[in-house]
């Protein structure tokens, strides 16, 4: 549904995107995962055909975004960062005003704003006026916005910022439903959501891939393997080394909690030194308090891909 | 042409959307009511060989806020759109470039024709009332109408251009305001200044909208002013067309 191939995007002093290349098959739903300023945004915009992109090609359903745009267009339900709609419209006028502008018929644009009314949840504010709407109502129009002409592409840019939880959840559902037909491109920097979601996970980073994977994958094959927890009476104040120097230790904190000292260690991908450290307790004779294990997360995932050279 | 048509329709109901068009229609319409007052009463003072028609359209008070509404009404065309964020909505859209530019463009047009229209009635009016004739050909009504229609539409394309350059509302008005009285009073440099070289007399006259009214309205349709106001209005437009792919390319 989605090739990208090489796609470069200069701004005047820097480089907001260098040379990506992805695909996205039909029906899937991939979360675009990075930082502010990876150029996430600058990547939809270039699929939707707002920029230009400096170098590369992209194609939606095979139409070259920048060379058969129109065509490209037709196929994409796109909703930019911050929905920008017209305050002073009403819900309805502005749907059909939309439905018109992506080419549905004239018979069957009633018929898909209703649709999309029901399915966004807005049948209550149908006449109102979109500037007296909530943030979260607003959205839900954006994302109607979206579905009117029935697109088999939808590109949604960060639906839940600045959304209150039960708003986030309810976009979120509504993404959901939406997807079993439609290959959807999502970008997002709220963690849970893409392992909610997503079906596979792309995380950018200054403006390059850095992994494209299911997020069962990505916790498994990346380096941030999850960390451990001990708190014991240690006795002596070489705990910290002696944690250290177990094998699969990267990096050891400790803080003291009265009369115990809490360690929290970080460790190598597929590490597991919890006999080791065991061991250690017993030959030192520690008091152990706790020894637990936290999987690595998703966000331990993207602090790890994002954080290194930034 | 259908997408045009939905892109025509949104533009002009934006206008009475807002208050701004009804004060300026409200406006508008006091000073042209009040402009063929004083034109008829102008008239009133003795034996002339002016018409009603002629008198309306070639007073101070006519061009006043003639020259004023361009920069009302076209300053949000474009920049508006820049503000709201919803340039990237309209442009992410099946449509082309030049069906935005020109449905912006036509916009304001029809809102101008709107402006325009009740003053009609001003000499259906006085025939009815006086009955006597306000013209003394028909052709006086075409001509000054025509080139109200004209001058319009140059500086309509004028506002729409300084509308896409900037973000700002307020720019764009001073942009335009700054532009079109400086169009118009290249035209009056004859009446100002001293000017006895021919040539310089020639092309103010080619130039000048005072010029070109006082003959339209005496129903001396001459084709050079036309073709004039309607290569700069495409000039323009095609400006236009061109600043609105660069913003949209670089943003």
């Amino acid at each position: 549904m989605i090739k990208v191939e090489n796609l470069t995007k200069k701004y005047s002093g820097f480089t907001a995107i260098k040379d990506i290349s992805f695909e996205v098959a039909k029906g899937e739903i991939v979360g675009f995962l990075g930082p502010n300023g990876a150029g996430k945004t600058t990547t939809m915009r270039i699929l939707s055909g707002y920029l230009p992109a400096t170098s590369g090609r992209a194609s939606i359903a095979g139409f070259d975004v920048f060379e058969q745009s129109l065509e490209a267009r037709k196929r994409i339900g796109y909703l930019p960062e911050n929905t920008p709609l017209y305050p002073e419209m009403r819900v309805n006028e502005y749907l059909s005003y939309r439905a018109n502008l992506k080419g549905v018929q004239g018979r069957k644009v009633k018929e898909r704003v209703g649709d999309v009314v029901e399915l966004c949840n807005l049948k209550e504010k149908e006449r109102a006026i979109i500037g007296t709407l909530s943030k979260g109502q607003r959205q839900r129009v954006g994302l109607a916005d979206a579905l009117v002409h029935d697109p088999d592409l939808l590109i949604l840019d960060e639906p839940t910022i600045g959304l209150d939880p039960n708003q986030i959840r309810q976009v979120r559902e509504l993404i959901k439903n939406l997807a079993n037909k439609r290959t959807v491109l999502i970008s997002t920097h709220i963690l849970p959501e893409v392992e909610i979601m997503c079906s596979r996970v792309i995380v950018i980073h200054q403006g390059q891939i850095r992994a494209s994977d299911t997020a069962e994958n990505l916790l498994k094959n990346h380096r941030a393997a999850g960390s451990m927890r001990i708190e014991a009476k240690t006795g002596g104040t070489d705990g910290r080394e002696a944690l250290l120097a177990l094998p699969g230790v990267k990096d050891v904190t400790e803080e003291q909690d009265g009369e115990f000292s809490v360690f929290n260690l970080r460790l190598e991908a597929n590490a597991d030194p919890a006999e080791a450290v065991m061991n250690l307790a017993m030959l030192r004779r520690w008091n152990v308090r706790e020894l637990a294990r936290r999987r690595a997360t998703l966000e331990d995932v993207f602090v790890e891909l994002t954080h290194s050279d930034s | 042409m259908k997408t045009f048509l939905t892109l025509l329709e949104r533009e002009i109901k934006s206008f009475f959307y807002s208050p701004i068009a009804y004060v300026v229609l409200f406006y508008f319409l006091l000073l042209t009511g009040f402009n063929f007052y004083s034109g008829a009463s102008f008239l009133n003072r003795g034996p002339t060989e002016i018409t009603v028609v002629e008198a309306f359209f070639n007073t101070v008070i006519f061009w006043f806020p003639f020259v004023l509404i361009f920069p009302l009404i076209t300053m949000r065309t474009y920049s508006e759109e820049f503000r709201m964020g919803t340039f990237e909505t309209l442009t992410t859209a099946p449509v082309t470039d030049w069906q935005v530019v020109l449905s912006k463009f036509f916009g304001v047009l029809f809102f101008y024709i709107v402006l325009w229209a009740p003053s009609f009635s001003y000499f259906a009016i006085f025939q009815l009332i006086t009955k006597q004739q306000a013209a003394n050909a028909s052709g006086a009504y075409y001509g000054s109408y025509l080139l109200v229609l004209l001058i319009g539409m140059f500086y309509i394309s004028i506002g729409c251009l300084a509308s896409a350059l900037t973000k700002d509302q307020i720019n764009a008005a001073v942009i335009s305001f700054s532009a079109i009285t400086l169009c118009f009073f290249a035209g009056l440099l004859t009446f100002v200044m001293n000017i006895t070289d021919p040539t310089l007399k020639d092309i103010n006259t080619y130039i000048s909208a005072v010029e070109h009214m006082g003959d339209f309205s005496k129903g001396m349709l001459d084709t050079r002013p036309v073709v004039w106001y309607l290569s700069l209005t495409v000039l323009m437009l095609v400006l236009n067309f061109q600043v609105f792919q660069y913003r949209k390319w670089k943003s």
